[in-house]
């Protein structure tokens, strides 16, 4: 297996996209239709992913288990997408997009990749306007920023709560082009089961008709996954339900190496769990930061009251309340990044300061800003002495043209009018950092198999900045991977089609065929929800916000448990050959159930405390996270092992040239 | 609270289907429907039964995918919420709830309340996009500014989620409401301005290809629409595509 090359261009930071662009070898348009390239997933990553292929000419076949393209998890996306184009002179620059990144991500990312993601970030937007995406624009008619979090300039674009919707509709609008022009062949609910490799290069995949149950082989010259990110380990995330690591587990088990798992992303503001009933979380986009306060009572006395009913949020006076991230980073205050905004919400329950009967919540609250806008509007307006509830009319107004679509769905499930009483929000898993490792050509370490947008390591480091997946996904399909898959594929003009009949096809789809039936003979008793939840369990309370050695060595002996109790005693009901969705899960829970385990054996072996990951043995005084730059400064790449906790380790050391290492502070 | 379940049970597109009777016990106010369509599955499946197929993704209302009919109604009895979307505190203990899938030639079952939807993605393959390559070399996104107010509007009609709810519940089973916000959403913006003639004939085209019924105006697609897509958006489609018309004939 090769070592772990990033083959990153030489020169220095601001130059090595262009001279490697300048470098590649291009396929000439006639030898590009000799060409097939498979592309796992149609969100933001795979949709422009596919699309840029299929308008140079390549032919492609993409994948996508939901009934449509356009209802991958992306879709879901809410707050907006980064991008350096210093519309509101604030100062904004691509070399600030990629200090801030590499900052955010506490110094775990690669460089080079970073300062490329900020290099393209202006294009995207571009783009997407060309392509009739409706992003929110002011009075002028120009376009409209909000801020996010640890940064300290306004550089994210948005449309509504709907971001990810708009710009995926987007990108399945380019896709849709290509099905149209037959440059594209959409494979719908259908599952990528495996990767096929021949002399080690990836060459295609087996899928899965998930109506008919009928396993299908297809060939390609290389394999791009798409496939998102799998905080599903979690169980209850704000992931999509069919949110899952397979895909990239697969290309793992045939050699690819999985970097950095334990870098998840606790995202500090969602609506907290309501009950055993749960099947899943639901974000409040941190966009609400911008004008939401976050704070818990300062009295135990009045959290109680709160819980039993007696009070409520907006009975509890000025002076009584603690806006600790306001007290604790007074310079970014509210937007400190997701990481800090969450182990501070935890410290603040775990204090025993929570507001709801669990004791987990604390409240995000838009009084101030409704009466804020609300007298704005006033001045804007010329309503001379407006009353009090005037002011709060047209503040709500203001506040609805920002957020509607969140506080009606705030509204919807918990029952409660945000615009009226502030919402009480919980930290939840909500994106994974890590991922398959890839060189600076997004291909992974086995030959023509590349990876994407969340279910690559590339860029984000130990912590993601909001709004930066959105620009991530995009940056990889559109403009990324379009041009460096070239060099690759450069040298397959003379390889003509896939045989898919070959021993490599036939062993792959046979282990499959194995797999699938041991599952569905296995007649056990418990169904797999009950395997998933337990595995959930394990992962919060032990490789969650804050993570110990006890805890992580208690997590492994607890998930290898599981795992083994799983293929015991399993019952997945339903045929093979037909529509499953229980068959569906059964296998996607099978492989949470390996990679938490090495999730954990990752967050063991790194010990220090970097963005998403808190080992409480390493931490200041005053709780921050404390990095260890002389050990620890690497990428975790692990090579497959049945046994994952045995996981072969290949360290990448990650050496930064333009940014110096620092303590991160938002004080 | 305790519920009496009649719900669709059809093995597969050839299966004539039927509705069967399930009682379900320790519903929550705070479960979405979902959730407790959950709840019964685990049971249908400790029991040794085949749980109800259903299509979800992210219970958030945003995917499109889930698509029940609930009491007669797409989505269920509140306006402007999906399946997913919706919570059983609008339900009471004793009710008897009617779940079945969406009903229109162009939406074949799958199984049970699963339906093939496909003919939306080659609705929007026939003319809903703009042509542009990528290519790094697009004009500066504020090159054109926007009014805001057909920003706003565009956006509005871009919000359609593209789950057939306005199908299900239209007589006719027409798709006009899905396309009309398509064909509006992209003749509001520059961008789509060049196409917009082309594009309003092939989209109406390929909707009635797929065999989706003619619009007679009830606006009953409006009232179900889970993302209250208005029905402007037919009448902006309707002038298009005569405008379209005619400047083809002459
Ligand atoms: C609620 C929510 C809000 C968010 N808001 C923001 C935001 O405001 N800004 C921001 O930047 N980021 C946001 N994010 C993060 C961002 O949305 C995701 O990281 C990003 O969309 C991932 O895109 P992707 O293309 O990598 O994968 P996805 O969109 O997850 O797509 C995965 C695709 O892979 C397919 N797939 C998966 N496995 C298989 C398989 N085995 N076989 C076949 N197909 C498969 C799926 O069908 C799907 O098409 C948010 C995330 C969540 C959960
Ligand atoms: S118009 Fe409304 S009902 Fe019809 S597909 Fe779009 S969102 Fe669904
Ligand atoms: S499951 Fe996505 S809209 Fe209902």
């Amino acid at each position: 297996m090769a070592s772990l090359k990033s083959v990153t261009p030489k020169g220095a930071l601001k130059d090595q996209w262009t001279n490697h662009k300048n470098d590649i070898n291009l396929v000439n348009p006639a030898n590009k239709r000799l060409i097939d390239v498979i592309v796992i997933g149609t969100g933001l990553a795979g949709s422009s992913a596919a699309a840029s292929l299929a308008e140079m000419g390549y032919n492609v076949k993409a994948f996508c288990f939901q009934d449509s393209p356009r209802r991958a998890h992306s879709i879901a996306a809410q707050g907006g997408i980064n991008a350096a184009k210093n519309y509101q002179n604030d100062g904004d620059s691509t070399f600030r997009l990629f200090y801030d990144t590499i900052k955010g991500g506490d110094y775990r990312s690669r460089e080079s990749n970073t300062y490329r993601l900020a290099e393209v970030s202006a294009n995207i937007i571009d783009q997407c306007v060309a392509q009739g995406v409706p992003f929110a624009r002011d009075y002028g008619g120009l376009l409209d920023n909000r801020s996010f979090g640890g940064v300290l300039v306004s550089r994210t674009f948005y449309a509504k709560g709907q971001t990810g919707q708009q710009l995926l509709l987007g990108a399945y609008s380019a896709l849709s082009r290509q099905i149209a022009k037959g440059k594209v062949t959409m494979y719908n609910r259908h599952e990528m089961m495996d990767v096929v490799t021949v002399e080690g290069k990836a060459r295609g995949i087996i899928a899965r008709n998930l109506i008919t149950g009928k396993l299908e082989r297809h060939g390609a010259h290389a394999v791009v996954l798409c496939s998102g990110g799998y905080g599903n380990v979690f169980f209850l995330s704000t992931n999509a339900m069919g949110s899952n690591v397979s895909a990239a587990w697969k290309a793992h088990r045939r050699g690819a190496y999985f970097a950095n798992p334990c870098y998840t992303q606790i995202h500090p503001t969602c609506i907290p769990v309501s009950g055993e009933h749960q099947s899943k979380l639901t974000l409040m986009s941190e966009s609400l930061r911008n004008d939401g306060r976050i704070w818990v009572p300062k009295k135990k006395e009045d959290c109680q009251a709160i819980i039993n009913k007696t009070k409520k949020a907006e009975d509890i006076s000025e002076e009584d309340r603690d806006y600790y991230l306001e007290r604790r980073y007074p310079s970014f205050g509210n937007l400190v990044p997701r990481d800090v905004a969450s182990r501070a919400a935890k410290e603040r329950c775990d204090a025993g300061f929570g507001v709801n009967s669990t004791g987990n919540a604390v409240f995000l609250d838009f009084a101030s800003a409704i009466e804020r806008y609300g007298n704005l509007e006033a001045n804007v307006k010329n309503i001379k002495n407006p009353s009090p509830q005037q002011i709060k009319d047209m503040g709500r107004e203001v506040v609805k043209s920002k957020y509607g679509n969140l506080f009606d769905m705030y509204k919807q499930i918990t029952d409660d009018d945000p615009y009226f009483t502030a919402m009480k929000i919980y930290p939840a898993v909500h994106y994974t950092m890590g991922g398959l490792w890839v060189d600076y050509n997004l291909m992974t370490n086995v030959e023509g198999l590349y990876a994407c947008g969340e279910a690559n390591f590339s860029d984000h480091g130990a912590n993601r900045l909001g709004a930066s997946a959105l620009m991530q996904g995009l940056a990889d399909g559109y403009f990324v991977l379009p041009y460096t898959i070239g060099d690759y594929l450069s040298k397959d003009i003379r390889t003509g089609a896939i045989d898919t009949t070959s021993e490599a096809f036939s062993q792959a789809e046979q282990s499959v065929k194995e797999r699938i039936e041991k599952l569905i003979n296995n007649n056990g008793t418990k169904s797999v929800d009950h395997f998933h939840k337990r595995l959930g369990k394990v992962m919060w309370d032990k490789v969650g916000m804050a993570r110990n050695e006890k805890g992580l060595k208690e997590a492994i002996a607890e998930i290898t448990e599981i795992r083994e109790d799983f293929w015991a005693n399993v019952k997945v009901p339903g045929e093979v050959n037909g529509f499953n969705p229980e068959l569906d899960k059964a296998g996607r829970v099978a492989d949470f159930l390996e990679l938490g385990e090495l999730f954990a054996k990752d967050a063991l072996d790194r010990k220090e405390s970097c963005g998403g990951h808190f080992r409480e043995e390493y931490q200041t005084k005053e709780g921050e996270a404390l990095r260890d730059d002389k050990n620890y400064a690497y990428v975790a790449a692990w090579q497959y092992n049945e046994v994952p906790s045995k996981a072969k380790l290949h360290k990448e050391e990650l050496t930064f040239k333009e940014v110096e290492l620092k303590t991160r502070s938002y004080k | 609270m305790k519920l009496t379940l009649k719900i669709w049970r059809q093995k597969g597109p050839e299966d004539k289907g039927a509705i069967q009777t399930y009682p379900v016990d320790g519903i929550d106010g705070d479960m979405s429907f979902l959730e407790m369509m959950d709840v019964l599955n685990e049971q249908l499946i400790e029991k040794g039964e085949e749980p109800v197929a259903f299509d979800h993704d992210c219970r958030e209302g945003i995917c499109g995918m889930c698509s029940m009919y609930i009491n007669g109604r797409a989505h269920g009895p509140k306006r402007g919420v999906t399946t997913c979307q919706l919570h059983m505190r609008s339900f009471k203990d004793g009710d008897t709830i009617y779940i079945e899938p969406w009903r229109s030639t162009a939406f074949p079952v799958i199984k049970d309340l699963v339906v093939d939807r496909s003919a939306f993605d080659r609705i929007i393959q026939s003319g809903g996009f703009v042509s542009v390559n990528t290519s790094g070399n697009t004009i500066d996104a504020n090159a054109t500014p926007i009014e805001k107010e057909n920003a706003d509007k565009a956006f509005d009609a871009a919000t359609c989620i593209g789950c057939g709810a306005c199908v299900a519940s239209c007589k006719n089973a027409s798709a006009m409401l899905f396309v009309s916000a398509k064909v509006s959403q992209l003749a509001l913006l520059p961008q789509g301005d060049p196409e917009r003639k082309s594009r309003a004939l092939n989209m109406v085209n390929q909707m009635d290809e797929e065999g989706f019924g003619n619009c007679t105006n009830t606006g009953a697609c409006a009232v179900e629409c889970p993302k209250e897509i208005s029905l402007e958006n037919i009448a902006r489609m309707n002038r298009e595509f005569l405008k379209a018309s005619i400047s083809k004939e002459s």
